[in-house]
């Protein structure tokens, strides 16, 4: 189960809605081992497209050596889906490469840059297995 | 020649768990081939074909490989290699 507050959640929707037609990406950090999402990191999506995304690899590089200085992991690896539905294509579980990340799928082909719901659903994706998993919104973390 | 390498979690069943290995080469496909012969099955993860891998990420002191001469890159002692997997997918 991905654990999420309510600012989080609503800051991934944001992104993905402002990218829209474009897939939106990102990250959320936590500390190692916590499985806590409590810094989202906007990414830019290199690829600039509406059925792909790649993180910039220098801004990946900076990315994860700021988690690395501050004993960080990718907790969430999230991206948006814009004409179809939340769930990760072929192309997505095959570069799947953090298999300790939960994969949040945004879709926003209803709505668009639109106010109005969203499809929001998340996976573990280890060794090409798709497993979705429930998604508890709170309103805050539980204290750590 | 001594030369950190920075290992992906996902990588690290080559590595015993560990997060960084050390290795030997004057370029990066030596480097490589040292890793292999210390860490069986590495070099695939990384390269194919012959050429890096188009989702694998390979920087030596933070300048991504594939502005430096990509597994010809040159390498000295001392220096830093980061090897990070794409982050990208697409519907």
């Amino acid at each position: 189960m991905l654990t999420i507050d309510q600012a989080t959640y609503d800051a991934i929707v944001r992104h993905a809605k402002r990218d829209h037609p474009d897939e939106a990406c990102g990250i959320v950090a936590g500390p190692e081992g916590s499985d806590r999402p409590e810094r989202v990191v906007e990414m830019v999506n290199a690829a600039g497209s509406p059925t792909f995304y790649e993180f910039d690899s220098t801004e990946l590089l900076d990315l994860y050596k700021q988690m690395w200085d501050r004993d960080e992991e990718p907790v969430v690896i999230y991206h948006s889906h814009t004409a179809t539905e939340a769930y990760p294509s072929r192309t997505d579980i095959g570069l799947a490469s953090e298999p300790g990340a939960h994969y949040v799928l945004v879709s926003t082909r209803e709505h668009g840059n639109n106010e109005g719901p969203v499809e929001f659903r998340s996976y573990r994706i280890v060794d090409g297995a798709v497993t979705e998993e429930e998604v508890a919104v709170v309103p805050a973390l539980p204290a750590r | 020649m001594a030369i950190e390498v920075r290992i992906p979690t996902i990588l690290r069943t080559y590595t015993d768990g560990e997060k960084a290995v050390t290795g030997d080469g004057a370029s990066l496909s030596a480097l490589i081939d040292d890793l292999e012969a210390n860490h069986p099955g590495i070099k695939d993860r990384l390269i194919d074909n012959g050429d890096l891998r188009r989702f694998v990420n390979v920087y030596i002191n933070d300048e991504d490989v594939r502005f430096i001469g990509g597994l010809e890159a040159q390498l000295s002692d001392g220096d830093q290699v980061v090897v990070l997997p794409a982050v990208a997918g697409g519907c």
